[in-house]
């Protein structure tokens, strides 16, 4: 028998899945107009729920890493296509109204618009197929300093990394609060 | 309570509204990208699995042969496996959530759209389309998207990830004051 929790186990995929899908919608990130709202800085959700799981994520994995129970999985730092990707990905989240994780969970909740704009994520997907040559022959190629962490560039480790992260985020979190009982 | 908390609970219909703090539903995720890192031995994302797919179902337009030829699909063939299951789990814990909740509801036009831009569900569709062509588009060019990059990079400190986070929030505010720009 085959071990259901072994790694790329699909039992292991539709569980943890689930439970992402399920917690997006309980955060109501699935909700367009949270997120339309985020950008318009007209309510903190979104960051309220991105900041705190990186900081209770990042925690736990740190401590998971350190005791070898975990590896690390970081993405290369090809600075030009990063920030290239992220520009229009900051324009492509309000055009559509969700990002790609939410907006498959928003399909699910009833929402047509999502599912018009999954259709589009599939153009999308195919246009960057169609020109991966060139862009990583151009693009992926400028900056690309590898897989760095901020403690490496910084000389500044984890712990003191989360440390301030979390005064950050109280400090965010507070004024948030405020901000919305007004 | 205020207009803010009004507006994003969508419409008030008796029982059926979300009450969990988004710190709750964050911290939950937090713990799960342990799981996910501990056990299933791959950080959650969306963008790869989704890339993989596109290249499945571009077959009929763009046939076989193409796909096949493609070093972008080479490299990452579609294949039932963990990344394409991990969407599949998405959207039936969403699905169960919304049940359960008694959330789930049709929506064409979301509120927000309605008030600020207009009801026309042709405009909204137009702009969903577009807007989902061009979140992949970068979600794949920068390597990841919210929750590859935000959320699993992000708690790795990886600094391409940071990076991300900080320009996509950065024109996404510039484009949400135009979209959103009142009419004179």
């Amino acid at each position: 028998m085959t071990d259901v929790f072994a790694p790329g186990s699909i039992v292991l995929a539709l569980l943890i899945g689930a439970a992402f899908g399920a917690l997006l919608h309980r955060g109501r990130v699935t909700s367009c107009n949270v997120i339309e709202n985020q950008f318009r800085l007209k309510d903190y959700t979104v960051l309220k729920v991105m900041l705190t799981a990186i900081i209770v994520g990042g925690v736990g994995v740190m401590f998971l890493a350190d005791a070898n129970l975990a590896k690390y999985a970081v993405k290369d730092a090809n600075l030009l296509g990063v920030a290239l990707g992220a520009a229009i990905f900051g324009v492509g989240m309000v055009f559509y109204g969700y990002c790609p994780g939410t907006g498959l969970a928003a399909i699910a909740t009833g929402s047509v618009h999502a599912l018009v704009g999954a259709l589009g994520m599939i153009v999308g997907g195919v246009l960057f197929a169609l020109s991966f040559d060139w862009v990583k022959a151009n693009i992926l190629t400028v900056g690309a300093y590898g897989k760095i962490r901020l403690p490496d560039i910084t000389g500044i480790s984890s712990p003191v990394w989360f440390a301030g992260l979390a005064l950050v985020a109280i400090v965010f979190f507070v004024w948030a609060e405020r901000q919305q009982s007004r | 309570m205020s207009m803010a908390t009004m507006d994003h609970a969508g419409p008030q219909t008796g029982t059926s509204r979300i009450d969990w703090t988004p710190y709750l539903a964050g911290a939950g995720i937090g713990v799960l990208s342990w799981i996910a890192f501990a056990i299933a031995k791959d950080p959650i994302g969306v963008t790869t699995a989704y890339g993989r797919l596109a290249g499945e179902a571009a077959i009929p337009f763009l046939g076989a042969d193409t796909v096949a030829a493609n070093t972008y699909w080479k490299a990452a063939p579609f294949a039932l496996d963990y990344g394409v299951l991990f969407l599949v789990g998405i959207m039936l814990g969403a699905f169960i959530s919304a049940i359960v909740s008694g959330t789930f509801k049709i929506e064409l036009v979301p509120e927000v759209w309605k008030a600020e831009i207009g009801t026309s569900v042709w405009k909204r569709f137009a702009y969903a389309f577009f807007g989902g062509v061009i979140i992949m588009y970068g979600a794949r060019l920068a390597g990841g998207c919210t929750s590859g990059h935000g959320i699993s990079g992000g708690l790795q400190l990886a600094v391409s990830s940071w990076l991300f986070l900080a320009v996509m929030f950065a024109t996404g505010l510039i484009a949400s004051a135009f979209l959103f720009a009142k009419k004179i």
